[in-house]
């Protein structure tokens, strides 16, 4: 059993706080809510080499896997940059299976993706959990899921070009992209992934900006789009949607960190009744509840590693698992950062309150954590269908000891 | 990454495997937990597991371990219980108490006690916790005074399990009043049989009695009863509490409060359906999970050489967090009924295992202070000593001199 960082991973995540800690990007969050741009990091993104994280070496990437975006994602949540990589990574996934099937259009477009020269986008698709069709986000107020876009074409062959007309909405980095990845439905071939040029006739993408402006999010709507059809379909799409619950885990647990330490620095600091807030059990109790939502987070991005590398039936028990509770992590957490601070946290200056804001998006994007709390009991409950045991689960007796103590000596 | 095994350890499990196959039909039936009704066929049991160096893993060899890692020690779990076969029944003893006198006893006690401690010839219970100290378990009230030959021994412990099958405690007393509270400890060796050592069952919340009171009137011990220095007694417990820590980890798997448990009662119940009650499953599942992965990450480090620090102790309350949940989302969904049978007792447990091993509040202060470095609470009985504290009237009798 081994669940550390290997050595190229713990290079990889000092490299991530080091490349960051040169943006005031915590700024940029601040000054995007007053009109202004949040700070452009995908130069220093090219340079330290993210954009071709998942793309393989023959095509002029790093070949690594969930884990290692995940560990970039970490960090910067934690310094809330907003870079282009959510939107990014799993259109370039979607790609790179397409290009391993054989799709002469995708492998094209590879190298010049995973270099950063040019960035793609995706519009993530929620797969089916029970009997429910693949949908993608609304952003109507008469429900939240609408339907994935249509797709009429000749035929379905790879890289055979098609008319899309469909919309959708709250999906990261559209805006600047120069492709978008889009699931369609192509009558009498199911679902299938598309690439749209956004400079084409048909495609409006307009910037959303809520609650917060630390990452670009935005919606779009295509109208008898012209696009390539590419050969990847449900089965790259799936792992797409997952790939972005992994990534937006590990960035909410980012920020879920990023209040622990300015908490504690905080209760060290900050004295009343003539001692440090957080000798108080009140404080430290919460900062405390904050470490273990974190470390339970953290756990179950290990979990999403392993799923990834060697357990692909596993993965969507996983990146839900993780997104629920890093999402939790991050509600709680920039909450209770804030109290700790008292008034001052919640004031347009502190910086807590741009974590808070992301955390609070965060939480709604692709299906949000409620989205991912269903897809666990979907998961959990179908094991438990699945297996002849379920009924023979013992409810005895359970471990109670002696033990206790005060280890503080 | 990976949660395989190693060659070595596959080598290792398909062993194991094999013998617990081949011996299943003479293992009595497995039980989850450490409480039995009768425990001499699980003593048995022990003694054959033993033989073949299926208990105390983690031991060195020249006490009758097997000189292996937690990893090796989780193997041996995992193949017996597939295997249907029972675990050790004294997991105190072994994962605790043994190692503790191995690292702190005289070459004489590890001869005379570790082999029939491993081998189920006799019980031991751990006797550390008093009514009037829990948390604060250096405020322990238990005197050992010195005799002619030896130690007298006066006091009350609780919370004690195993008591009633136990040859020999490992005890917790102060043998100092005049310095301040951690510095006048020491530790012992209990005969559970010796004159002057009452048990009693103690009555928990569930209807069950799995603990037990145990009282010292005026026990006499030897000289050679006291394990480690005295007023040494402190660093001692410390032991066998980082001990049991580790046995924390490994048992988090065999709680019976994973999601599994929860969603087989209520399958095939149309509230399945119900978000709301999907999403408090999809709650528990999630803790619980997290805290099996905690765990590998735990044991990661252990195989590294690293010891498990007080956040072992955050799995404890995230292990109770979803116990609680997943009985009440039972009782919420089957109703009255849930109140009685095995759902009611597995929730009864739940309100007293909040303090078990730690209650949660001292679990975070410890954790606050030792984990994230906050500073810590105002201790005013650090330097006085202990006989000066203002306390309950047993102990200001005991300061009284006389």
């Amino acid at each position: 059993m081994n669940l550390a960082l290997s050595d190229e991973q713990q290079m990889l995540r000092e490299a991530a706080i080091n490349v960051l800690a040169r943006h005031d990007t915590v700024g940029g969050a601040r000054a995007a809510r007053d009109g202004g741009e949040p700070v452009e990091i995908w130069p220093a993104a090219r340079e330290a080499g993210w954009p071709g994280l998942l793309i393989d070496e023959r095509h002029g990437g790093a070949g690594l896997d969930f884990f290692d975006a995940m560990l970039v994602l970490e960090q910067c949540g934690k310094r809330l940059a907003g870079i282009g990589l959510l939107g990014h990574l799993p259109a370039t996934l979607v790609l790179a299976r397409a290009a391993a099937d054989g799709g002469e259009r995708a492998a094209a477009e590879l190298p010049a993706l995973a270099s950063g020269e040019r960035r793609a986008a995706i519009v993530l698709a929620r797969p089916p959990a029970d009997e429910d069709d693949w949908a993608v986000e609304a952003g109507s107020s008469q429900g939240r899921w609408g339907d994935v876009p249509r797709a009429v074409a000749d035929g379905g062959d790879a890289d055979a070009s098609v008319r899309v007309s469909g919309a959708a909405a709250f999906q990261a980095d559209l805006d600047g992209a120069d492709l978008i990845v889009v699931p369609v439905l192509l009558e009498g071939a199911g679902l299938r992934a598309a690439l749209v040029d956004p400079a084409v006739a048909g495609v409006s993408i307009e910037r959303q900006l809520r609650g917060d402006a630390s990452r670009p999010l935005g919606s779009i709507e295509l109208d008898g789009t012209e696009a390539v059809l590419l050969s990847a379909g449900a089965e790259a799409l799936t792992e797409a949607w997952h790939l972005g619950q992994a990534l937006l885990a590990a960035d909410a647990l980012g920020v879920a960190e990023a209040m622990l330490e300015m908490g504690v620095a905080y209760a060290k600091d900050r004295h009343a009744f003539g001692r440090p807030i957080g000798s108080y059990q009140a404080i430290k109790h919460q900062l405390v509840e904050i470490l273990r939502r974190v470390d339970s987070a953290r756990s179950l991005c290990f979990y999403v590693a392993l799923a990834a590398e060697q357990q692909p039936h596993e993965l969507a028990l996983a990146a839900a698992c993780a997104r629920f509770a890093a999402e939790e992590a991050a509600d709680y957490g920039t909450r209770t950062c804030i109290a700790v601070h008292g008034g001052i946290g919640a004031t347009w200056e502190h910086d807590a309150p741009y974590y808070w804001r992301r955390a609070q998006l965060s939480r709604q994007l692709l299906g949000g954590a409620t989205g991912a709390g269903e897809r666990v009991a979907a998961e959990v409950i179908a094991r438990a269908r699945d297996s002849e045991l379920a009924d023979a689960v013992p409810v005895g007796d359970v471990v109670i000891k002696d033990g206790l103590a005060e280890v503080s000596a | 990454m990976d949660l395989a095994d190693t060659p070595q350890q596959a080598e290792y499990r398909a062993k194991v495997r094999a013998w617990a196959e081949q011996n299943r039909d003479a293992s009595p039936p497995p039980v989850r937990g450490m409480h039995v009704e009768d425990v001499a066929p699980y003593r048995v049991w022990q003694g054959k597991l033993a033989r073949e160096r299926l208990v105390g893993v983690t031991w060195p060899e020249a006490y009758g371990g097997a000189g292996l890692g937690p990893a090796e020690q989780m193997i041996v779990s995992a193949e017996l219980r597939a295997a249907g076969c029972a675990g050790i029944v004294d997991h105190i003893a072994i994962g605790e108490l043994g190692p503790t006198i191995i690292a702190h006893g005289s070459e004489e006690q590890k001869q005379r006690y570790v082999a029939p401690m491993l081998h189920g010839e006799e019980g031991w219970c751990q006797l550390f916790s008093e009514p009037a100290a829990g948390s604060d378990l250096a405020g322990i009230q238990t005197r050992s005074k010195r005799t002619e030959h030896g130690w007298s021994i006066s006091g009350q412990k609780v919370w004690t399990t195993m008591a009633q099958f136990a040859d020999y405690g490992l005890l917790l007393a102060r043998t100092n009043p005049d310095v301040p509270k951690h510095k006048g400890l020491s530790m012992f060796i209990v005969p559970m049989k010796a004159p002057g050592v009452a048990v009693r069952p103690l009555r928990q919340i569930s209807g069950d009695a799995n603990f037990n009171e145990v009282f010292f009137d005026d026990v006499a011990l030897d000289e050679d009863a006291l394990v480690g220095p005295v007023d040494g007694g402190w660093g001692v417990s410390m032991t066998t509490l980082m001990f049991e820590r580790m046995m924390v980890l490994s048992a988090l798997e065999e709680l019976p409060v994973g999601a599994q448990t929860f969603v087989a009662p209520l399958l095939g119940n149309p509230a399945l359906d119900d978000p709301h009650v999907r999403q408090r499953l999809a709650e528990l599942a999630v803790e619980r999970i997290a805290l099996q992965y905690t765990a590998y990450r735990a044991l990661t480090k252990l195989a590294q050489g690293q010891i498990p620090g007080p956040e072992a102790g955050l799995g404890k309350i995230g292990v109770m967090e979803a116990g609680r949940k997943g009985c009440e989302l039972v009782a919420d969904v089957l109703g009255p009924d849930a109140l009685e049978g095995e759902w009611g007792e597995l929730a009864a447990e739940m309100p007293g295992m909040r303090s078990a091993g730690g209650t949660e509040e001292i679990l975070r202060t410890t954790i606050g202070e030792r984990v994230l470095g906050l500073p810590p609470e105002p201790r005013l009985d650090k330097k006085l000593p202990f006989k000066d504290l203002g306390r309950n009237s047993a102990s200001e009798a005991e300061a009284v001199p006389s």
